[in-house]
């Protein structure tokens, strides 16, 4: 088995081949961040369970636990859910900082962030230590947090939740390629890390939407990074290196999905997928989505997103030699279904 | 040239304009939103939120486009519960003109869409009731799918129609 130092110089090596340094360094960023890689792959987890949902519109919580769990000892190699997060999570982190946990609202109380999923994070978090108050849970702004089932709480003797725009937004911009915009002080000041809990969705501009996309609650204007289908829009702004280096890990919600339509909720086109998927790598993790969302697609006679005029075309963008952000080759991601 | 009785004529039309400005007397905008109680069954469970056009991503980011290459002028939203279990979200869209209205309501239709009789058109899904009539676009979400659903939301989307 290639050692994490071998793929680092690997990844550095390939980089130089692309004629940059500081492609090298962006490669071999994305690949210290990515401490679980298996074979200087990077490691997807898509772990699913079939009766999530009962007989209910809502999954049954302990069954999102127990599929949680599942997700991480497959991603990890340790069975012992506290092992496995203390594997994801440094240990500095647990001892005394804020986690972020940015979920997903946009598209309203039918296709959010599921409150289960959330709340399952954020007890497993706590069980490795974290203090309740040390969990910050946050959107774009209250309505979609709302959405995801977390009204406004600032009490810091329970799991935090605001979002972005009342915690207000650093006053310089940031910028990188396309990306010029004003990044909210919960990720610049508030939090050491981020676990990102975006939900699968087909989005009518991006094509998909899921790991990086959600990244546009993060900052004040999204809108301006919508041109080109969102291409280099989202790939430049997850350069940013706050959003670049805090975002760590993504537990993304494939509970259910929209197949066409989004963001928007079109419950005609409702699926339930009853997965969780996770990773470091998010270019490897969209790439995985945008499979996933592709499939469905298929199978309900829908067009491609490519003969829809929308392919996620920002997913390679991410992947490429300027950016550096993961892997959108199949070839190098090592997808773990269980 | 005005002499000095034309003058006064002027001033004073200039004045009522003003004061009619300056009290807020303008084009009453249409409330569509059922109070209570209005449609059998049906509450209105929030406070109706306003987006102008600009604000729209705030509400849907991603989506506002779509509405606003067709003219979308402000969008209205509400939430709804029917018999105290089924929530559903009315979304209204005033647009520029009935043409943009109808633009939505085009994309909005696939085969597996019910026609109704609503406004000027209307389709039904299991959960989702989409009619335009004039400018408006309005479009009714339930988040559960119950055997009486679809009625239920097109009781609703007729109590809507009405107001508009």
């Amino acid at each position: 088995m290639k050692s994490r130092r071998d793929f680092l110089k690997d990844a550095a090596a390939g980089a130089v081949l692309l004629g940059s340094s500081a492609a090298a360094d962006k490669l071999a960023l994305a690949a210290a961040l990515n401490t679980h890689a298996a074979n200087g792959k990077s490691k997807v987890v898509v772990a699913r369970d079939a009766a999530l949902h009962g007989t209910s519109t809502q999954p049954d919580e302990q069954k999102v636990m127990n599929l949680l769990d599942k997700a991480m000892a497959a991603y990890t190699g340790r069975d012992k859910p506290l092992e496995a997060w203390k594997s994801i999570v440094p240990a500095n982190v647990l001892a005394g900082k804020v986690i972020g946990l940015k979920v997903n609202g946009l598209g309203g109380k039918g296709i959010a962030t599921h409150n289960a999923l959330t709340l399952a994070v954020a007890e497993r978090l706590q069980q490795a230590g974290v203090k309740p108050g040390n969990i910050l849970v946050w959107d774009q702004n209250a309505n979609f947090l709302e959405a995801c089932g977390f009204p406004i709480n600032t009490d810091p003797s329970r799991v935090r939740s605001y979002p972005s725009d009342s915690a207000g937004f650093e006053d310089e911009e940031s910028s990188w390629g396309v990306a010029r915009i004003r990044v909210t002080k919960i990720l610049t000041r508030e939090c050491d890390m981020v676990i990102n809990l975006p939900i699968l969705k087909d989005h009518r501009m991006a094509g998909v939407t899921f790991a990086m996309k959600n990244m546009f609650g993060v900052v004040d204007k999204p809108f301006t990074l919508h041109a080109g289908n969102c291409n280099p829009g989202v790939a430049d702004l997850n350069c940013i290196p706050v959003i670049r280096n805090k975002v760590r890990f993504t537990i993304g919600d494939a509970i259910s999905s929209v197949y066409d339509g989004g963001p928007a909720f079109h419950p005609e086109r409702l699926w339930y997928p009853n997965a969780v998927v996770v990773g470091e790598d998010r270019v490897a993790l969209d790439y995985t989505a945008w499979q996933m969302l592709a499939s469905k697609r298929a199978e309900a006679g829908m067009p491609t997103f490519e003969a829809d005029g929308r392919p996620p075309l920002y997913i390679a963008t991410a992947a490429d030699g300027a950016h550096g952000l993961g892997t959108n080759d199949p070839q190098r991601i090592h997808l773990i279904e269980v | 040239m005005f002499g000095p009785a034309r003058w006064d004529k002027v001033i004073g039309l200039l004045a009522i304009a003003a004061v009619l400005a300056g009290t807020g007397c303008k084009k009453k905008d249409a409330d569509p939103f059922p109070a209570s109680g209005a449609v059998a069954g049906w509450e209105k469970t929030s406070d109706t939120r306003v987006f102008a056009a600009k604000d729209l991503w705030q509400y849907i980011d991603g989506d506002a486009e779509q509405y606003i290459q067709a003219g979308v002028v402000s969008t209205s939203t509400s939430d709804y519960k029917y018999q105290n279990q089924l929530e559903a979200t009315v979304d209204v869209y005033t647009m520029g003109d009935s043409a943009g209205a109808q633009k939505i309501l085009g994309k909005s239709q696939s085969k597996d869409a019910k026609t109704i009789s609503l406004g000027d058109a209307g389709i039904a899904y299991a959960q989702s009731v989409t009619f335009c009539k004039g400018p408006y676009l309005v479009r009714i979400v339930a988040y559960e799918d119950t055997p009486g659903t679809q009625q239920s939301l097109i009781a609703l989307a007729h109590g809507v129609e009405s107001k508009l």
